[in-house]
């Protein structure tokens, strides 16, 4: 384990996984909660638009893809606000554009597209100290945005009631739909852009299947998140199996032995 | 005479090219009980929400406590959304809801002394007991009187309701006007409440208001409902089996 530790790129692995382990499952309990589970979809889909679009300007993709993500999440949260569109209708045009966009701008740059595959498909040992720093930057803002927990959490329970007790609803919503999509960019090195949804929904719905409050709630998925990434990245590395892909593994399995539990404590009690 | 504590004055309320409400006026006085009754669709929610804030006035004013709704402190207001329009499967505790009514704020931790004032007001609605069980366990009528309390946990000036016996039985229904009444007695608070059930804007407010086609057809004490009030007040005798024989049972 020593070892393992001593290596640098595996040192990056690890923070980078614990600080998207952290960010993606705090605010999947939002997206779970809202009944926005497509959104993580939507806005990795978005920033595979927005990789495509920094490889054809030869630019850095992933920094590319963050302002391509934010401009793709305020769009999908603008026209929420302003039709009556449903949220997965708004969150499937916008997905569709941004992969065609994606499309459009490989086919543009003419040159062999692989290091465009690595990032739909992840490769957390290859998070280099740049990526890391992005996370930084989100938990940083995550960290100094820990009071607007109290808002975000009481707008996800009855957005009118919220409003009618003077919370800044909708400045608080295009400010959490930031948030997310720089964490949906932070993960993509870590799980790809294919397995990101999945990191923002099941740690998320896991705790939702253990706790009683939504306190609770955000513990159990921040915990479930940073374990299933730590202990997904030492097993794919003994295993020689891809990273990304065995952290969702795992962290379905924690899912279903959440089911198992809650369904044994009901027959008992 | 002193400022009314709502002074609603030439309100409409357009959503696209669509009137919901035209020209409103009103003025509900402090302490006093005002049922707003009328068919769907008549505005009745709308005239809430704008009271609330939620919704801006295409024309006219609106003033509470002599302040645009926006700029009256929350602390005032009480407001008992409808329940069936609230997410149950939210997981939490009727007093952390309660809490909410305290701090405007989802509650992380509880200080010892926010958790009594909470307490205290699911005592007053008695619900004390219901204080650690989860939302979702809650019946229709144990979840109308923790949102009671939830509005009365800040002392308002002013309770507002939104057919507040929606989805409860009749027991539950009684239990909650009595806690209200209480209430309203104790703090003297004005209450405004929507409702379609004109049994109870006959026996618990003292002043009802009809809206029917986006305008108030009928202002007037609710010991005033009478047949022939309620054949002006919707212009049409349509609702003869319904409204009208309601009253007429009543007397």
């Amino acid at each position: 384990m020593g070892e393992i530790l001593s290596l640098p790129f595996m040192q990056r692995a690890l923070l980078g996984g614990i600080l998207v382990g952290i960010l993606a499952s705090y605010y999947g309990v939002f997206i779970v909660q809202r009944g926005l589970s497509f959104l993580g979809s939507g806005l990795a889909h978005a920033a595979f638009g927005g990789v495509a679009l920094g490889l054809l300007l030869g630019a850095e993709p992933l920094w590319v893809a963050a302002i391509f993500t934010i401009v793709v999440a305020l769009g999908i949260a603008w026209v929420r606000l302003r039709t009556n569109l449903g949220g997965d209708t708004t969150i499937g045009i916008f997905f569709a554009v941004s992969m065609a966009l994606g499309i459009v701008f490989l086919f543009m740059r003419k040159e062999y597209t692989n290091d465009a595959f690595a990032y739909l498909f992840g490769s957390i040992l290859s998070v280099t100290e740049r990526d890391l720093w992005m996370t930084a930057i989100v938990c940083v803002l995550s960290l100094f945005s820990w009071p607007l927990w109290k808002r975000w959490s009481y707008a996800t329970f009855d957005r009118e009631l919220a409003q009618s007790d003077r919370l800044p609803v909708v400045r608080d919503d295009y400010y959490l739909s930031i948030l997310i999509a720089i964490t949906v960019v932070a993960a993509i090195k870590v799980v790809g852009i294919v397995l990101i949804a999945a990191f923002l929904v099941i740690p998320a719905a896991t705790a939702r299947l253990m706790s009683p409050t939504f306190r609770l709630m955000t513990i159990l998925s921040v915990l479930t998140g940073v374990v299933s990434a730590v202990c997904g990245l030492f097993l794919s590395y003994y295993l020689d199996v891809p990273s990304g892909a065995t952290i969702i593994l795992l962290q379905a399995a924690l899912f279903v032995s959440a089911m198992i539990l809650k369904t044994l404590f009901r027959h008992k009690a | 005479m002193s400022e009314p504590a709502i002074r609603i004055d030439h309100l409409h309320v357009r959503f696209d090219e669509y009137y919901v409400l035209q020209d409103i006026h009103a003025e509900i006085q402090e302490e006093s009980f005002v049922a707003i009754v009328g068919p769907n669709g008549a505005g009745k929610s709308t005239l809430l929400r704008t009271l609330l804030g939620l919704v801006i006035p295409t024309e006219g004013n609106v003033t509470i406590f002599g302040k645009e709704p926006r700029n009256v402190p929350a602390d005032r207001i009480g407001y008992v959304p409808q329940i069936k329009t609230m997410d149950r499967s939210f997981p939490a505790q009727s007093i952390e809801l309660v809490l909410t009514g305290l701090n405007r704020r989802w509650p992380w931790t509880k200080s010892k002394e926010d958790y009594e004032k909470a307490l205290a007001a699911l005592e007053k609605v008695g619900a004390a007991h219901l204080a650690k069980r989860a939302l979702s366990k809650l019946s229709g009528g144990e979840l109308q009187r923790v949102c009671l309390a939830r509005s009365i946990v800040r002392q308002p000036r002013l309770v507002m309701l939104d057919e507040p016996a929606t989805g409860i039985d009749a027991v539950g229904e009684a239990d909650m006007y009595r806690d209200l009444e209480l209430y309203r007695r104790e703090a003297k608070a004005t209450v405004v409440m929507i409702t379609h059930d004109w049994h109870v804007a006959m026996h618990h407010a003292d002043r009802v208001l009809l809206i029917n086609q986006k305008q108030i057809s009928f202002d007037a004490p609710s010991v005033a409902l009478s047949e022939e009030n309620l054949r002006r007040a919707f212009g049409h005798i349509g609702h003869e089996h319904g409204l009208l024989s309601l009253v007429k049972s009543n007397g």
